[in-house]
């Protein structure tokens, strides 16, 4: 997204849609326009984190748009990982599941998860030398578990099919849409931790359709917006708003309770960020991302 | 004596002009990207950005990691045991189709196995997942006669069935033509001077077919070698081979650079073995 970005005029991109921790490069690389804030419904957040996500904010400038958010943890099959032994990243290495662990291809996700496992907890992106190096011995362990690293549509088909039976690196944006139909999968936030993926909107530095992407966004974060988020057929997100959040349970509240979207469920997933158990998806904080990435190409040839 | 002049060679505009559109062609879409990729390996990025440079710290950093040498040589192996398995699979059909069938049949099988390049690649490939899938057809066939499953999804298996899929009938029609094209007056001849059949293949038809079986298998690896589709959807990019290296590596901060070196590796790699296939392909038996 950067490169391509970085290599189109201003004005390309009336609106960009971002992981969270992508935000503040693209503000500091001068590719996004400032967004005036009482555009937005920051006084009907369902949590106060939302109102100053890191990275969207610049001094009091803000920059982008939190709009949805999902939460990473241990995808399981259900006919082989019971959902007590799913609350441990250690099912992961269960023997009965040799072969047919797989990962999302994506080494942030799934290298943040053995770093929780690793118990990091909060810490998981921040890293001394030691604890980096206790994290890809962990992670070399998993490694005969492993039976394929998947894109969006492999990790599909492996998991209907049941050639993976557990998954680490995703959660429920794709469980959300294999259970419908009628997989038995299901995903958990384990004891450990879970990661959150956090989707936002920006306006491309020199958009002339400005006021156009701001309705959109507008509407994004309308009670219907934030519905038809949830509801998305590719993969749902969470509901940001306390207004999105009751639409839902007034008109699909199989799914507001299926994601626990549903006030006072043990895993609704605010309550999960108030206990901590949920950490922002970020970027390594004492490595480089090609550190991470050399040990991921590393681990995938090992 | 008649001493022969020797003749001046005039500018003739039409061979040019006839020359001219693949000499533009291949300087615009094969020269110049080459050239830009290989200047952009010596480019630096900064802050997600590329930077034009001139530093050989993308080639030390590549050239010195383990995991991109094997990832080299296993897609090297990959993409040769493919073309051995293609060129041997494909030549009993072919043989068949040059010499045991009528014209017209010929022409309906060269049809038919153009047909599966109407479907896209990727689609034929995500069809083989209920194919090879351990509750798919196959294992369903080893469960009937009371053995399996077997796991040939995420596996090299999967990776070589997906390059067959792409490459054998390709294989089958440029083995075919090549064949068809032998002179039957050799077989003939071959055939009244006693020679069996077997020797009639070895020492009659391969040779007088080579250079069409050669640049057949030739294709096979080229297409094999570059191939990301199979290795990382079939073969679950355990481990990756190079095309997948080149995304896992653009996926780190934007280091297009650093991708850009396995690409040379890989062009490097494509232009010596085909530069020796067709020197072999064209190459003229020694007289005894």
């Amino acid at each position: 997204m950067l490169a391509l970005i970085a290599q189109s005029p201003p004005g390309t991109y009336d609106v960009i849609l971002s992981d969270a921790e992508f935000v503040q490069q693209l503000n500091a690389a001068g590719y996004i326009e400032p967004l005036d804030a009482s555009d937005y419904p920051f006084d009907d957040m369902l949590y106060g984190d939302f109102t100053k996500f890191p990275g969207h904010w610049s001094g009091d400038t803000l920059y982008s748009m939190m709009v949805r958010f999902g939460h990473l943890g241990v995808l399981y099959n259900t006919t082989a990982i019971s959902a007590e032994e799913a609350q441990s990243y250690k099912c992961f290495w269960k023997p009965e599941v040799t072969g047919k662990v797989g990962h999302f291809d994506w080494h942030l996700p799934s290298l943040g998860m053995m770093s929780l496992y690793n118990g990091n907890g909060a810490g998981l992106w921040d890293l001394s030398d030691d604890q980096w190096d206790a994290v890809q011995k962990t992670t070399m362990t998993l490694r005969p578990q492993v039976g394929g690293y998947f894109d969006y549509g492999g990790t599909f088909n492996s998991l209907k099919n049941g050639e993976m039976l557990a998954m680490c690196g995703i959660g429920d944006w794709i469980t959300g849409v294999l259970e419908k139909d009628g997989a038995p999968v299901a995903s958990v936030v384990p004891k450990e931790g879970g990661i959150q993926w956090t989707e936002s909107y920006c306006i491309g530095k020199g958009s002339k359709k400005a006021d156009l992407v701001k309705t959109f966004i507008q509407y994004m974060l309308s009670a219907e917006g934030q519905v038809k988020s949830a509801q998305m057929a590719a993969y749902p997100g969470f509901c940001i708003t306390k207004a999105g959040r009751k639409l839902l349970n007034e008109v699909d509240p199989k799914e507001a309770q299926r994601t626990g979207q549903v006030d006072g469920m043990a895993n609704d997933p605010i309550t999960l960020i108030k206990e901590g158990r949920i950490h922002y998806r970020d970027i390594p904080k004492n490595q480089t991302l090609e550190d991470w990435n050399d040990f991921w190409s590393e681990y995938k040839n090992a | 004596m008649v001493e022969t002049k020797p003749t001046k060679r005039r500018f003739d505009v039409f061979a040019l002009t006839l020359r001219l559109p693949i000499i533009v062609w291949q300087a615009l879409f094969f020269v110049g990207p080459l050239v830009f990729m290989v200047a952009m390996s010596f480019f630096l990025v900064r802050n997600y950005r590329m930077v034009e440079a001139f530093e050989l710290k993308n080639w030390s950093r590549m050239l010195t990691r383990d995991y991109v040498w094997d990832s080299y040589f296993y897609t090297l192996e990959l993409a040769l045991l493919a073309t051995v398995l293609a060129s041997v699979l494909a030549f009993p059909a072919s043989y068949a189709l040059a010499y045991r069938v009528s014209e017209a049949a010929r022409r309906w099988a060269i049809f038919l196995l153009v047909i599966p390049f109407f479907t896209s690649y990727l689609v034929r490939i995500f069809s083989w997942y209920v194919i090879l899938a351990e509750s798919g057809v196959v294992n369903a066939g080893f469960g009937f006669i009371g053995t399996g499953p077997f796991t040939m999804l995420n596996t090299p298996i999967g990776t070589i069935v997906g390059y067959l899929t792409l490459t054998l009938p390709l294989v089958v029609i440029l083995q075919t033509i090549s064949l068809a094209s032998v002179d039957r007056n050799l077989i003939q001849a071959a055939q009244n001077l006693g020679c069996r059949p077997l020797r009639i293949i070895w020492a009659v038809i391969l040779p007088a077919a080579k250079a069409g079986m050669v640049v057949a298998a030739l294709f096979c690896f080229i297409l094999s070698f570059g191939d990301f589709v199979s290795p990382y959807y079939l073969g679950g990019s355990k481990p990756p081979t190079l095309t997948i290296l080149i995304i896992d590596t653009t996926k780190s901060g934007q280091q297009w650079p650093r991708a850009a070196v396995v690409v040379v590796m890989m062009i490097v790699t494509l232009l010596t073995v085909a530069f020796a296939s067709l020197a072999f392909a064209y190459s003229k038996r020694a007289s005894r």
